[in-house]
């Protein structure tokens, strides 16, 4: 089964929609007992770190993705869910997840730049990793975000993109990827990577 | 490197698309959902669905193009056009949109700006502005005037003043339409647009006038505008966005070049 967890940030309209047309019925859920038989989970999220961690404590998501993060369940995380699986975000100085080390940052404006960062840009991908294969030369993600993952481990960061400088867009370590872009807005090589990702049996190898 | 977004723009009436000249004439031009795959095939960044739908059964027409929309594209898109209140807004967003643009109710009501941001984050949250030139005065310092009910009521509000309030309430991005240039293909209010996207710290899409490649090109350096709308030039096959593209990437304006 897989989960796509929904802790009331955000529309999840848009990752149900794409999974369905790559052929797959995802469940969406609140509740830390369906998490727990989840054989794969999707994280997504937008919105305000503070409020979402409040919410996923308050429904006991917290500690299930902790179980999930250990079982070896392969788990995408996506912008707010890339964000909050670190241990702390300078957005509303939140204490998070913790599942890898590392903060959320802000991203800092720079001469002629807009924050938030909306729109499409490439991801320089650092390393190869099953859920990132078969992307062109070029292709571009659509993000719309003012907070960054920045891993405590270099070897976590599996893609930069460049807004003003370089800041981690894909992260990722063991059973876990997380991209701070929206794979599910991101036309059809954001598709395959949500293809990459169904298919992924959550190892870190190459 | 951020790329810049072109954006098509379809006229929804009853279900199918139209195109009108300075908001009058409207002819159909087809089916939204035709429309909006071709779009998504041929490089469009996002898509903007602007309802001009008159009837009562509006609500229910929108929402099942939206939906049927949202099954077929996976890029952004926002819907505008008679959204009132924190229900419309939810609807949108939970039939597929990714933003929702609000224009004539957030004039006659700036809360609803708050309230969607909080509801449903500002990134959700495009300002719709209608707006015209005239002559500078006391009210109207900037020469710019916003109005509502598709172009035809002036509300003695400055439009530089209105953008900046709206951001401070926590629109999202603004969708800037000079009505002056709407429908002519005569290129874009490059004024107006530098004005507005230098005053905001927010994304400013760029609307009406565009008939070339080279307006756009204005729009994106002398205007400074974050996106550029476009209706007529590739509704008419006049343009393909490729060609857009290529024109633009030649004059080094980074866009999205592989999709």
């Amino acid at each position: 089964m897989i989960v796509i967890i929904d802790y009331q940030a955000g529309n999840l309209t848009s990752v149900v929609r794409s999974l369905k047309a790559l052929g797959v019925e995802a469940t969406v859920t609140q509740d830390p007992a369906v998490v727990a038989e989840a054989s794969r989970v999707i994280f997504p999220g937008v919105g305000a770190a503070g409020k979402a961690m409040a919410t996923l404590q308050e429904l006991g998501l917290d500690q299930a993705l902790r179980q999930s993060f250990r079982r070896g369940v392969p788990i995408l995380g996506i912008c707010l869910g890339a964000q909050i699986i670190l241990e702390h975000s300078e957005e509303n100085q939140a204490t998070c997840l913790g599942l890898l080390p590392g903060r959320t940052r802000a991203l800092s404006p720079a001469e002629g730049l807009k924050i938030p960062h909306m729109g499409w840009n490439q991801v320089r991908f650092l390393r190869n990793h099953q859920v990132f294969k078969d992307l062109s030369e070029g292709a571009e993600y659509y993000f719309v975000h003012s907070y960054y993952p920045a891993p405590a481990q270099t070897a976590m960061v599996l893609g930069v993109t460049h807004h003003g400088r370089e800041f981690p867009s894909a992260i990722g370590w063991r059973n876990l990827v997380a991209t701070q872009f929206h794979p599910e807005k991101s036309g059809r090589f954001g598709l395959q990577i949500l293809e990459n990702f169904l298919a992924w049996d959550g190892s870190d190898a190459e | 490197m951020l790329s810049k977004r072109i954006i098509p723009c379809l006229d929804v009436r009853d279900g199918r698309t139209t195109k009108g000249i300075k908001f009058k004439n409207n002819v159909d031009i087809g089916d939204p959902v035709a429309m909006a795959r071709h779009y998504y095939e041929a490089g469009a960044d996002e898509l903007v669905f602007y309802d001009i739908t008159a009837s009562s059964d509006r609500r229910n027409i929108l929402i099942d193009v939206v939906r049927r929309v949202a099954a077929e594209i996976f890029i952004p898109f926002s819907v505008g056009g008679g959204i009132r209140n924190l229900n419309d807004m939810r609807e949108v967003l939970l039939a597929g949109a990714e933003k929702v643009s609000v224009n004539t109710a957030a004039i006659l009501e700036p809360a609803l700006i708050t309230a969607g941001a909080q509801a449903f984050g500002s990134q959700c949250v495009v300002l719709g502005m209608d707006v015209k030139r005239v002559t500078p005065s006391p009210t109207i310092p900037s020469g710019y005037e916003m109005v509502i009910h598709g172009g035809r009521t002036p509300m003695g509000i400055d439009a530089l003043w209105w953008a900046q309030e709206a951001v401070r309430l926590g629109a999202g991005e603004v969708c800037l339409n000079s009505i002056d240039a709407d429908g002519t293909q005569a290129g874009y209010e490059l004024t107006l647009t530098r004005m507005i996207s230098e005053a905001v710290s927010i994304p400013v899409i760029a609307s009406g006038g565009a008939g070339t490649p080279e307006h756009l090109h204005q729009v994106l350096t002398q205007g400074r505008a974050d996106a550029a709308l476009i209706a007529s030039m590739v509704h008419y096959d006049t343009y393909t966005i490729a060609d857009i593209k290529d024109y633009l990437a030649q004059r080094h304006i980074p866009v999205r070049l592989v999709w």
